[in-house]
């Protein structure tokens, strides 16, 4: 019982993080009908851009309280949210009146680019930081078996939780979340309706690399190493995430990606750590059968 | 008018023939070989410290006149420690006519590359690549200057099985050729010697959140883990297991040997054993070389003094046997020697392997490691 708490906390902190990335993807999807893969190349360059923020800050003695980690979260996110934003503007807004694949394969190029201007820019190695969000706290006793919460794990769940909670909101009451809605419903009836959409199309890439930006900080943290490739391994996990929950669905990609980690975690913790990846893309599919839009997607309606 | 032009047409015509013949030339008078291993990539330290140790031989052997009166000239090439790219840089290098491989890092590249050499008549020597399967092919251009895997794996084995009689010992590795031969050797020594593992599992290499596994470690009460796979995974796995609060001691194999371990593992990695050769820059042998190798300012660590050792033996052989066609050179390393190098002397067996592998405990403390007394 202990360890099965114990297995649960780890999953739900690894299904935060693919959770905050899976956002990404499902707004993009959303709101333009594409899959933007180079979403996981602007998670890696979220974390590298924390990491020479932690670097700077470390070297110029300011220390890494909460307030050099804030610091470093919004540093990331408003220079994340510049390359979403350069990465929209660059492969895809030309690409818009186009066939459905170029943007695709665009955003596939885009990846490879990021990556490689990563790996030129920053090196090849991993590169490591030093610890600083320590300490964990002992939650129960049972069995022999110390259930721990280490204060990582828990800064993730309140940062996921309270970053969705505003973009929840952002989307659901404001004005430029009606905009958002309404290009996502029927761009050209939006744009009558004088909505600038190429705008609303930009700021939603720059609020998904914002989201990227957050979850790269958080994945630094805790686990103190990022590489170049890292955005590909973990943006296909998230990308899964959002199709699990239903693609467009901003819960549903929260929810998808919290069930990517736990079965991830739960499979390895009572079967072979070497499946564990085939035990998640198993389910995966058995689900896409029963449910084609996922957890929560709705169902495309025909428009006539 | 005509005359001059001519001439001039003459001229363009004889200079880059010229020009062509002079490297011909030269090129006659030179001997090619290479240096293979990840120069980018998760790896790329140790292709680099192996970049440095070819560089210096290369440069000293010059020095005193080359081989068989030819100086030799360097090539390098980079397999990333990818498989595939192993094949094609082993492709590259044979097309440009190389008599001698030192390389590659990864064994998983070493033993596709060796296909490739032995078909194209090129001598290969890996100062780094311990999985037994590169030389036990029996093809006749594989030499190594490091242990196997079998050897290391005996040493770290049995060291657990009486250093730890009566704990809790679990087995992880990565999967990888490197990894999975030295786990599943080490165990079976482990085995042999009394002590019985409470988990055997792999990880995927490459992740980073490996929390699930160290608190399925956690719940067995491990006091022990031997990590057979490479520094970053092992960091990683040491760090989070003492951010669960466990009180372990991490044990692996000679890829533990870089400053970025502790990078990655921070404080948590003290008291991490691995196996490895002693240290070959305090052998007196190496005294010499290391002197050279520090006023260019570099420090021979890790794999350093293995590459250069290796092409060591290739230039004493070939000179022994007055020739650098690589079957003869093949020939005359496994029948001659001991070669003298900077490890030492060291003698080939039929395989290719050295004979007299020193496989030792090294210690990680307070971000250097040591020794183990």
């Amino acid at each position: 019982m202990a360890y099965a708490l114990q297995q649960l906390i780890n999953g739900v902190a690894l299904g935060m993080i693919y959770g905050l990335i899976a956002v990404g993807y499902t707004m993009v999807y959303g709101i333009i009908g594409m899959i933007n893969f180079a979403h996981g190349d602007i998670f890696m360059v979220g974390a590298f851009v924390s990491l020479i923020s932690f670097v700077l800050l470390t070297t110029g003695g300011w220390g890494a309280g909460p307030g050099a980690i804030l610091l470093v979260l919004l540093v990331s996110m408003a220079v994340t949210a510049l390359y979403g934003w350069s990465v929209e503007r660059v492969a895809y807004r030309p690409l818009r009146g186009s066939f459905r694949l170029a943007p695709l394969i665009s955003a596939i190029g885009m990846s490879i680019v990021l990556q490689n201007y990563v790996q030129v820019a920053q090196g090849a190695r991993a590169k490591p930081i030093e610890s600083v969000v320590t300490g964990s706290v002992e939650l129960w006793h049972g069995n022999g078996f110390a259930v721990s919460i280490s204060t990582m794990q828990a800064l993730i769940v309140v940062v996921t939780l309270a970053v969705l909670a505003i973009f929840t909101w952002l989307v659901t009451k404001t004005s430029l979340g009606r905009a958002m809605r309404a290009c996502e419903q029927d761009r050209k009836m939006a744009g009558l309706l004088g909505i600038d959409t190429d705008r609303t199309i930009s700021i939603t890439f720059v609020i998904g690399a914002a989201l990227a930006a957050v979850a790269g900080t958080m994945y630094l943290l805790r686990y103190g190493v990022v590489h170049f490739s890292d955005g590909f391994l973990v943006g296909v996990k998230a990308f899964t995430a959002a199709v699990f929950g239903g693609i467009g669905s901003l819960p549903g990609a929260v929810l998808g990606g919290l069930l990517i980690g736990l079965i991830e975690t739960f499979w390895s913790a009572y079967f072979s750590v070497q499946y564990k990846d085939v035990a998640t893309f198993v389910i995966l599919v058995i689900t896409l059968v029963f449910m084609p839009t996922g957890l929560l997607g709705r169902a495309e309606v025909e428009k006539v | 008018m005509t005359i001059q032009r001519r001439t001039l047409l003459g001229a363009t015509v004889a200079a880059p023939t010229i020009l062509t013949a002079g490297a011909a030339l030269a090129q006659a008078r030179t001997i090619r070989i290479a240096m293979a291993g990840p120069l980018t990539g998760a790896n790329a330290t140790f292709g680099a410290q192996m970049r440095e140790g070819a560089t210096q031989l290369v440069t000293d052997l010059n020095a005193a006149g080359g081989v068989l009166g030819q100086q030799l000239v360097l090539e390098t090439g980079d397999d990333a420690c990818d498989p595939r790219q192993a094949v094609s840089v082993a492709n590259q290098l044979a097309g440009r006519q190389v008599r001698v491989v030192l390389g590659h890092y990864c064994s998983g590249s070493s033993i596709p590359a060796s296909k490739v050499y032995t078909e194209e008549g090129v001598l290969q020597i890996s100062p780094a690549s311990t999985n037994p399967a590169y030389t036990d092919s029996g093809a006749w251009n594989t030499f190594r200057t490091c242990g196997r895997d079998d050897q290391q794996g005996a040493v770290a084995g049995k060291y657990i099985a009486e250093t730890y009689r009566g704990r809790r010992v679990a087995v992880l590795h990565d999967n990888s050729a490197y990894g999975k031969g030295l786990a599943d050797e080490t165990k079976k020594a482990m085995n042999a010697a009394g002590l019985t593992e409470q988990i055997y599992a792999a990880y995927t290499p490459g992740e980073r959140d490996y929390n699930a596994v160290i608190s399925r470690l956690k719940a067995a009460n491990v006091d022990v883990i031997y990590v057979g796979g490479y520094h970053t995974e092992a960091g990683l796995i040491v760090r989070q297991a003492k951010e669960q609060g466990m009180n372990v001691t991490l044990i692996g194999g000679d890829a533990l040997m870089t400053n970025e371990f502790w990078q990655i593992s921070g404080a948590a990695g003290e008291g991490t054993l691995m196996t490895f050769s002693s240290d070959p820059r305090k052998r007196p042998t190496a005294a010499e070389v290391v002197a050279r190798f520090r006023a260019r300012n570099i420090d021979p660590e890790g794999f350093a003094l293995y590459t250069y050792a290796a092409g060591q033996i290739w230039a004493e052989a070939a000179k022994k046997a007055n020739t650098v066609d690589p079957r003869r050179v093949a020939e005359t390393m496994k029948s001659s020697g001991p070669w003298q190098t900077v490890l030492g002397p060291i003698s080939f067996d039929r395989k290719g392997d050295v004979t007299v592998p020193d496989y030792v405990f090294y210690i990680w403390k307070n971000g250097s490691y040591a020794e183990m007394s």
